[in-house]
């Protein structure tokens, strides 16, 4: 029987993060939820990859400050991290490209040593006072030295092996699916690559219907075992865009996004009216470099 | 912010459990009524209900109060008040405001709540309420007159509305909310965020993740305790509210 593996499972979530949220934070956990509950899937890490100034979105703040944001929004979590190497690029990078690189480095991290058990022992260390799973009813391992992370109670797996090398996932919203179809945003052989190579799994609100989507393209049609759409219950519907617009009205985002956010966002006085018309007059990077170059 | 009515901020309801949706209310009334140009906020109240309620699936309050103390440890201005949650009895609204509102006169004299310097002027109480408590005024005899009159006159409500419901609506087609609406401040939420605690417990027995949804010391307390599970959802079932039994009112100024 298939359910005799577990496949090991990496999510892989790109975008401004601008700043992170809570809902962003949420993809992660209903993700993991979803794949885990099949039986199929077993999820050891998240990796949030905030995009390059390169990209130039409009009131897109400068990468070393969203990265800061979402290290210190993932500090809570046990599984999640974020990855700086697409942020610190000069150059915008195709999201196909940053898909590979992690790959890549999940493929050399296999081959020295586990690099999963290494990320969550560095976690543990700076949270030692917290309880790392964040799972409910959740039955806590050997404690901290416990490198395999959490097993659930429903889940009998001393007896099963693991794939080595984990699949990688993209882990989106619906707005990203949709956006498949945008002119000149995708390169097609790159969302090929990207759904029918790796994967992806898409948080889809209640009423949204991305099934629709996926039918009415033939490319997404072709590769829909490879997609995993999951639905969220509970909307919860925080955008960076409100976000920044409540900051920079002198509002109150308090529990939108974690604490230590809010004060980051205060101390360096990051999102004004000053700041959301950066950008403003540009071409976005991906629509600058396609519709130039392919026709 | 000198000559404005410091204004108090009471929320009544299960708070089972507490959520971040709960305190985003909390932090949007505040910023209308201070857009208001009329009020400052100086306080708020988180008042769990007592656990004669007899909802279906509410835990004891001594846990829903510690829980709320737990997520609002790190606020600067909304507090967890007990006293409603330890009545033998299930205490109707307007009690329960005017409980709060001879304290607050009390501490007037004193100081204000966590150290704020008092304001000048006589301070006021207003109660937050969802949109879907509004309605509740819509059904014929469900309200005793003169506590609306209290409630909404004497005191006045402010009122967050969350998805499609229309408050603005509900006023209107009261007689007795509209004779009040200049003591109604609606509040419109525009981030969609309905974090409901039912959605909560749902998740929490089902074993799925919880976290971003309320605070991670609220999460930690309820996994200590085993609090919502398959059994604790069981509590009450079939019961027939307090307050209904009591006078048909609808008691919970946040429906969830």
């Amino acid at each position: 029987m298939e359910n005799s593996y577990q496949t090991k499972v990496v999510l892989l979530a790109c975008g401004s993060f601008n700043p992170i949220t809570n809902m962003h934070l949420r993809m992660f956990e209903l993700a993991r939820d979803y794949l885990e509950d099949t039986g199929k899937y077993r999820v050891v890490k998240g990796i949030i990859s905030p995009v390059g100034d390169g990209y130039k979105k409009k009131g897109l703040i400068e990468a070393s400050h969203r990265i800061e944001m979402a290290r210190l929004a993932t500090e809570s979590s046990d599984w999640v991290i974020v990855d700086p190497w697409e942020g610190q690029q000069a150059e915008w990078v195709e999201t196909a490209k940053v898909v590979r690189h992690h790959y890549e480095e999940l493929l050399a991290a296999e081959g020295s040593n586990d690099e999963v058990d290494t990320v969550k022992a560095g976690k543990k260390r700076r949270h030692e006072d917290r309880e790392g799973c964040t799972h409910f009813h959740c039955v806590r391992t050997a404690g901290p030295a416990a490198g395999t992370g959490h097993r659930c109670r429903q889940r009998g797996d001393s007896d099963r092996k693991w794939r080595d090398v984990p699949q990688l996932k993209f882990l989106c919203g619906a707005d990203v699916l949709e956006s498949f179809g945008v002119p000149n945003l995708w390169k097609s052989e790159d969302i090929t690559e990207i759904v029918g190579h790796y994967g992806m799994v898409c948080i889809t609100r209640a009423g949204n219907d991305a099934w629709k989507v996926v039918h009415q393209s033939d490319k997404l049609w072709r590769h829909r075992k490879n997609i995993h759409l999951v639905k969220e219950w509970v909307s919860n519907d925080i955008s960076a865009t409100h976000l920044r617009r409540a900051l920079r009205r002198g509002q109150s985002v308090r529990y939108l996004l974690p604490d230590p956010v809010v004060h980051y966002i205060q101390e360096h006085s990051l999102y004004s009216a000053e700041s959301e018309e950066k950008n403003a007059d540009v071409i976005l990077a991906p629509l600058q470099k396609y519709s130039k170059g392919c026709s | 912010m000198a000559g404005r009515i410091p204004l108090v901020l009471l929320a009544c309801g299960s708070f089972n459990p507490i959520t971040h949706q709960h305190m985003r209310l909390f932090e949007l009334a505040r910023d209308h009524m201070h857009q208001t140009g009329q009020f400052q906020v100086v306080g708020g109240i988180v008042s769990p209900v007592s656990d004669v309620y007899g909802k279906q699936g509410l835990a004891p309050a001594l846990h829903r109060v510690a829980m709320a103390r737990l997520a609002l440890r790190n606020s600067d201005w909304v507090s967890v008040d007990d006293w409603e949650s330890k009545q033998p009895d299930w205490t109707e609204t307007v009690i329960t405001m005017r409980h709060h509102y001879s304290q607050i006169l009390k501490q007037d004299q004193k100081t204000w709540p966590k150290g704020a310097t008092p304001p000048a002027g006589t301070p006021q109480l207003k109660l937050l309420c969802g949109a879907d408590f509004l309605h509740a005024f819509q059904v014929p005899g469900l309200w005793k007159a003169d506590h609306v009159t209290e409630v909404v006159g004497r005191f006045g409500l402010v009122c967050v509305s969350r998805g499609s419901l229309q408050p603005d609506r509900a006023v209107h087609q009261s007689d007795a909310l509209s004779r009040h609406s200049s003591n109604i401040f609606l509040v419109r939420e525009w981030v969609h965020n309905e974090i409901s605690a039912t959605e909560v417990r749902r998740a929490l027995r089902r074993g799925l993740s919880v976290k971003y949804l309320l605070p991670d010391p609220v999460i930690d307390y309820i996994r200590e305790h085993d609090l919502y599970t398959w059994e604790s959802e069981r509590k009450n079932e079939g019961a027939v509210l307090r307050p209904l039994a009591q006078q048909g009112a609808p008691p919970e100024t946040l429906a969830d």
